[in-house]
């Protein structure tokens, strides 16, 4: 599914710049659930940002679903990340004048759908997170939990192969954490291959495997037994 | 290719984020709105130009006689000039091809009397063609004609204010007017629009008044066109000629300056076209001038509008908004912008020039206005402009890298 090998990124500060991955070696295979953990400053977003498309590596190689990604033009790129990958951040990243069913939708308007398709489309994964009933609510209108399961409907929308989670649970209580981290967990139950990152050990501990990284390296990598959310309650 | 759907976010854009949309409006509004209104004043100042030049045709000649003043060919200095209908004539043999129009005059002062009005005014005595030299406009009847002419009719054209003045209340045509104790039939009312000078004034046939005033043949002045098919060299040229041909014929001195006078339109109208070429560049330049600003303003404020639109465009492209589509969303959204502002400003100023058009004419500007086909150059050119103001932006926005746009919060 996903192979990564000696990969090395830096960035430049003033005149010096700041090594954040010293040769990373990382493979997934489908139906993973890959929880990456490390500290600030451990290069575990800058990873991700990679895998997600988002950043380019200085050297190494990424092979996604056995296409090489390298050199990509912003045209390819913005392709590749429609077709192959679903982000679920932080803050949502949803955008704050359009409703929750438009903000499903978009993804699906850059792959050229149909607009009637593309509401059935996105209504249909809006139901699926539970939130048929607010789907012409406003981000503004809506609770975190609620905004990040539209973020969710969203990244699922285009039906991508890969789902990126950056710190999904970040900025909610350990409630509303619990049941983002379910719905992650049922996806995965349904085969999609998750990668997240996040500092929350708890968080972490639900997935199935957990990859350590420290100053720019993999620490460790083990397969865990997943703790599923009804044991917690 | 039309994309409704790239229509549908643009229109969501603008009327989601209606301060933003109406901020970077209002500088193209106010821009058009100046210019319009510039625009409009410009043009009313070549309006009462081309009114001012209105009254008599540009491309005439007027010859006037006097005394000479220097001694010629054995004759003494302070001899009288006087016209006489054989050099009217000989001015028609000699320039036949070159005259448009011709016409003798001869002045006459008259007290005027109709029942119990009565007041003073001026005659010319002219032929037919005085008519489209002098631009004088027949209100009723008809003016002198050839048959005048030749039967030396004591009949008379009288202009608007002549009749106001005598005919209270009555139709003057075919009224008889009492001038100095003989009556004249009145034939025509005519209109003028140099003022109200020029229609307090009496037409009467130029045979006649020669019988009437003295039983001689003489002229006081003659008026010409020229075709207009001269150009401006040969129309200077001919008032030359007209000038040495005239001097030769009384005997008179190249360089005497009062005895035979020509005044040549030609030499003035060449003036006033100048003007108006000055005038045209100056509105271009004003018109450009505010366009520019107009541009820059929209341009810096859709700038700004990129740069707090920097996460929305990173989401996109992050869910795969290729760099073309975010720069059609912005272009689009700037000539969207700049082409309704445009117009609200070009509809503002048509308003208002309507609105203080008729209150201007004090300050020399007539009917200040924007012509029908100055909206279609707005279009195309507020088109363009949006074009112009958004391309930096949308580059700038295209340029923008997700990463960078989604760590900033």
């Amino acid at each position: 599914m996903l192979v990564i090998k000696e990969l090395h990124k830096s960035y430049p500060i003033g005149d010096s710049s700041l090594h954040v991955l010293k040769g990373i070696n990382l493979s997934v295979e489908e139906g993973e659930m890959v929880a990456i953990m490390g500290s600030s400053g451990s290069g575990k977003s800058t990873l991700l940002n990679i895998i997600g498309m988002l950043d380019e590596a200085d050297s190494g190689d990424y092979i996604l679903d056995g296409l090489p990604i390298k050199n990509l033009t912003e045209k390819k790129a913005a392709v590749y990340r429609n077709k192959f990958l679903g982000f679920i951040f932080q803050s949502f990243n949803l955008i704050n004048y359009k409703n929750a069913l438009e903000n499903v939708a978009l993804p699906l308007y850059y792959q050229g759908m149909k607009r009637k398709e593309r509401q059935e489309k996105a209504m249909f994964y809006l139901e699926k997170v539970g939130l048929k009933n607010w789907s012409h609510h406003l981000p503004k209108e809506l609770s975190g939990g609620q905004n990040q399961r539209v973020a969710i409907a969203r990244a699922l929308a285009a039906n991508p192969k890969l789902l990126l989670a950056d710190e999904p649970t970040g900025a909610m209580d350990s409630n509303t954490s619990y049941e983002i981290i379910t719905f992650i967990q049922q996806l995965n139950d349904e085969g999609k291959t998750i990668l997240m990152v996040t500092h929350e050990e708890d968080i972490a501990n639900m997935c199935k495997r957990i990859v350590r990284l420290r100053d720019g390296i993999i620490m460790e990598d083990k397969i865990i037994n997943q703790v599923r959310i009804e044991q917690h309650v | 290719m039309f994309d409704i759907d790239l229509w549908r976010e643009i229109f969501q854009s603008i009327n989601k984020n209606r301060t933003r949309s109406l901020l970077s409006g209002f500088t193209v509004t106010f821009a058009i709105l100046l210019f319009t209104i510039l625009f409009g004043i410009a043009n009313g100042l070549k309006n009462t130009f081309k009114e001012a030049f209105a009254d008599d045709v540009t491309n005439a000649i007027f010859v006037r006689s006097g005394r000479t003043t220097k001694a010629h060919k054995g004759l003494q200095a302070g001899r009288r000039i006087q016209f006489k209908n054989e050099d009217f004539n000989y001015l028609i043999d000699e320039f036949d091809h070159k005259i448009e129009f011709i016409s003798a005059r001869i002045y006459r002062n008259v007290s005027a009397i109709y029942k119990n009005e009565h007041n003073n005014y001026n005659v010319r005595a002219v032929h037919p063609d005085h008519q489209f030299l002098e631009r004088t406009i027949i209100h009723e009847g008809r003016f002198i004609n050839q048959n005048d002419l030749v039967y030396k009719n004591k009949v008379i054209v009288i202009g608007r204010l002549v009749a106001k003045d005598l005919f209270i209340k009555e139709d003057p045509l075919g009224k008889y007017l009492n001038l100095n104790g003989i009556p004249y039939k009145v034939i025509g009312i005519f209109k003028d629009k140099g003022g109200d000078n020029e229609e307090r004034l009496i037409y009467m046939p130029v045979s006649t008044a020669q019988q009437i005033y003295g039983n001689n043949d003489y002229i006081d002045q003659i008026n010409l066109s020229y075709k207009p098919d001269l150009t401006f060299d040969q129309a200077i040229n001919f008032g030359n000629d007209i000038s040495k041909k005239l001097k030769n014929r009384f005997s008179v001195a190249n360089s005497d300056q009062r005895a035979i006078r020509v005044f040549n339109m030609a030499s003035q109208t060449q003036g006033v076209r100048k003007m108006n070429v000055v005038l045209g560049i100056i509105i271009l330049i004003i018109g450009l001038g505010t366009l520019t600003a107009g541009i820059v303003g929209i341009s810096n404020i859709m700038i700004f509008i990129v740069k707090e639109r920097t996460k929305e465009i990173g989401i996109r492209k992050a869910l795969g908004a290729s760099p073309r589509s975010i720069v059609s969303i912005i272009l689009a959204e700037s000539i969207v912008i700049t082409t309704i502002a445009g117009y609200l400003g070009l509809l503002i100023g048509i308003g208002v020039l309507e609105w203080i058009g008729p209150s201007l004419k004090d300050y020399f500007i007539t009917d200040p206005g924007v012509r029908p086909s100055m909206i279609i150059t707005a279009t195309l050119t507020l088109i363009a402009a949006g074009t112009l103001a958004g391309y930096v932006p949308a580059q700038k926005a295209s340029n923008i890298k997700p990463i960078v746009a989604l760590r900033n919060d």
